[in-house]
């Protein structure tokens, strides 16, 4: 990728640039909205240039939405904390079960092996909807309807096939021979698996988490049916914003500001596992 | 010290018909023996060896190292040693960790840790790489920091895998003879997989030469080169390969008279031949011969044969010749004045002979001297 030229490099700073631009906009225009009002907002021609407030952020954090009509209650700071907390105990508990099963798929050949891990990633291609209605019924029967526990066992659904799927082509990248050197050296299997597989696979791990956490955050249509109010993460949380007097943009916009900024940091700091996760064989000397 | 006894390996994958790796392997190592496991790929050397070390289970019979049952026990139990052909090093340590990593579960002083890698890195002449990382590293020196990381431990028994294959001639010649000199002065025992037969004979007491998961003989370098077991073993030891020949059996003065054709035959007295062996030529009217190419006389002799190639070696001429049909190679230590095409004498003497019944197996092997 060597462009010596001045002309080439000018060409691929425009089209970088250009990427950028598209991938960013929205990013940079919600921000924008963000410390607007929402007569700023529908303003037409729209402007760049505007006089920023931070009512709505302070709407969102104190949790009263002063409009024309009154007074409205908005619960986004417990719904940025359900999410959180939604997210991460589905994304931990997908790692302690998916890093596992994972090394099982990549290590050992077993009867039925291939047919339950390729099981666990059609559970990615099922269209929620499909699932949701008898799920939903047989959650009112367990009891687990409008829990944590049923929310998040819900997001092993989607957390679990990826975690289970990206970690297990780590594990079969590495070289068996690693651990059985170890071994050998005089340690159990279960050390080879924690001290020499799991660090091994740590960049791809780390990569599988933040992806599957990504898809949790994202997730809309689980926490919409078989969550009430007070258990509901952003995304569904973000629908309060449509109200009686009108849609509120400029708060949504603040929600989405606020509820991007976590994964986008998460996803800053981590990109270098990212990189080194996302390309294949990189454990490989 | 090691003793495998009746060890069979099947590999079984659904929808493919099972693998039979390793057939019905008896083999014994005497405490400080250095043995080569010496066969083709797929021949069952490295499934023999990785059942030793007990990465693969033994689908039948039993393994005892030092007089323990050892085949059910997990690798960390084996007191086994081993360099994998693959290298295996942990990629986040540097050479120096790598080495001494193995030398953790012996729980010595930090002393005597640094004093054991630098010795054995001298060894094999990786001093000047123990800070690096294994994948800043060529592949030969890889295979010399798996090596020493096997040969720095305490361990009842070593099972290298390939250990110099990836090493230029050069230096594989001086690590054979240090290694061998290393295993020899502190009585270690250790068995090799090769495919090479002079690193094989170069390093090795004791050579199990295998094929199709059948262990064809087990003994030394000059056994297998004057008293080869069977044609495999025969056609597999030696270089230039022995000279094998199809040949009809016939009585004649109280001896055997084995002929190629009208163009060549050989007379074997009776009196040079055991019972069994005259049993065996009796019973058959076709016996296959060979005749090491060293032992073919060139220039003198009633064979004609018409000259295929005639290579000069720089120490030895390497000459091949036809004879109705049949390919001839000699070797002999000086020049040989002959253009392909020409016809010249080939002496194949009887008492040089070979002879291998219908199975394969040697009834009669050629007299020494």
């Amino acid at each position: 990728m060597e462009h010596s030229s001045l002309a080439g490099r000018v060409f691929r700073g425009v089209a970088l640039a250009l990427v950028l631009v598209f991938f960013m906009f929205p990013i940079v225009w919600i921000f924008l909205m963000s410390f607007q009002s929402n007569e700023q907002i529908l303003r037409i021609p729209p402007r760049i240039l505007f006089e920023p407030t931070l009512f709505n952020y302070q709407a969102l954090i104190s949790g009263q939405l002063r409009t024309t009509a009154g007074n409205l209650e908005i619960s986004f700071m417990r719904n940025l904390m359900n999410s959180f907390v939604l997210s991460s105990a589905a994304v931990l508990l997908a790692l302690l079960l998916g890093v596992p099963a994972a090394y099982a798929f990549a290590r050992f050949k077993f009867r039925l092996g291939e047919t339950i891990a390729f099981t666990l990633l059609s559970f990615r291609f099922a269209p929620p909807l499909l699932v949701l209605l008898p799920l939903s019924l047989y959650y009112q029967q367990l009891g687990l309807n409008d829990t944590y526990f049923g929310i998040v066992w819900v997001y092993q659904l989607i957390a679990l096939p990826l975690i289970l799927w990206i970690v297990r082509g780590y594990f079969e990248d590495i070289s068996p021979d690693i651990e059985h050197a170890y071994r050998l050296a005089g340690h159990s299997w279960r050390e080879a698996f924690t001290r020499i597989a799991v660090p091994l696979a740590g960049p791809g791990i780390a990569a599988a988490g933040l992806l599957s956490f990504i898809f949790c955050w994202n997730n809309f249509v689980f926490a919409l049916i078989l969550a009430s109010a007070d258990k509901q993460p952003v995304t569904v949380g973000a629908l309060a914003f449509v109200t009686a007097s009108g849609i509120q943009y400029g708060q949504i916009a603040a929600a989405i500001v606020l509820s991007v900024t976590p994964t986008l940091l998460l996803a800053l700091y981590a990109q270098r596992y990212l990189v080194e996760g996302l390309s294949l064989g990189a454990v490989k000397g | 010290m090691l003793e495998l006894e009746n060890v069979d390996k099947v590999y079984r994958s659904r929808g493919k018909p099972p693998v039979h790796a390793v057939r019905a392997l008896d083999m014994e190592v005497g405490k400080g023996e250095i043995v080569a496991l010496l066969g083709s790929s797929g021949c069952g050397k490295t499934s023999t060896l990785r059942m030793i070390a007990g990465f693969e289970d033994v689908t039948s019979g039993s393994i005892a190292l030092d007089n323990r049952r050892i085949e059910a026990l997990p690798p960390a139990r084996r007191k086994v040693a081993m360099a994998f052909e693959g290298y295996s090093l942990y990629p986040p340590l540097t050479v120096r960790e790598n080495i001494g990593f193995a030398l953790k579960a012996q729980q010595l002083s930090r002393g005597e840790v640094t004093r054991r890698v630098d010795a054995i890195a001298g060894l094999v002449e990786i001093e000047d790489i123990l800070d690096a990382y294994p994948r800043a590293i060529s592949g030969g020196q890889q295979q010399r920091v798996s090596l020493a990381r096997a040969l720095v431990r305490d361990a009842d028994l070593y099972l290298l895998d390939e250990p110099m294959g990836q090493l230029e001639p050069q230096l594989r010649a001086v690590l054979r003879g240090r290694i061998k000199g290393l295993l020899a002065e502190r009585g270690m025992t250790a068995i090799f997989v090769t495919h090479d037969q002079t690193e094989a004979s170069a390093l090795a007491d004791r050579i199990a030469v295998m094929e199709d998961g059948i262990l064809q003989q087990f003994a030394s370098e000059k056994e297998l080169k004057n008293r080869p077991a069977n044609l495999f073993v025969a056609s597999f030891i030696g270089e230039p390969p022995m000279n094998l020949l199809e040949t009809e059996v016939a009585r004649a003065d109280g001896g055997f008279r084995l002929s190629v054709g009208s163009a060549m035959a050989f007379l074997i007295p009776g009196d040079r031949l055991d019972s069994t062996a005259q049993q065996a030529l009796q019973q058959t009217p076709r016996v296959r011969v060979g005749i090491r190419p060293q032992k073919v006389a060139v220039g003198s002799g009633d064979v004609r044969v018409r000259i295929v190639s005639n290579q000069w070696l720089g120490d030895q001429s390497h000459v091949a010749g036809e004879c109705a049909g049949n390919f001839l190679i000699a070797v002999t230590a000086g020049r040989v004045a002959a253009r392909p095409g020409d016809v010249i004498s080939f002496g194949l003497e009887p008492r040089h002979l070979h002879i291998f019944g219908t199975e394969g197996t040697c009834i009669r092997h050629a007299e020494v001297r």
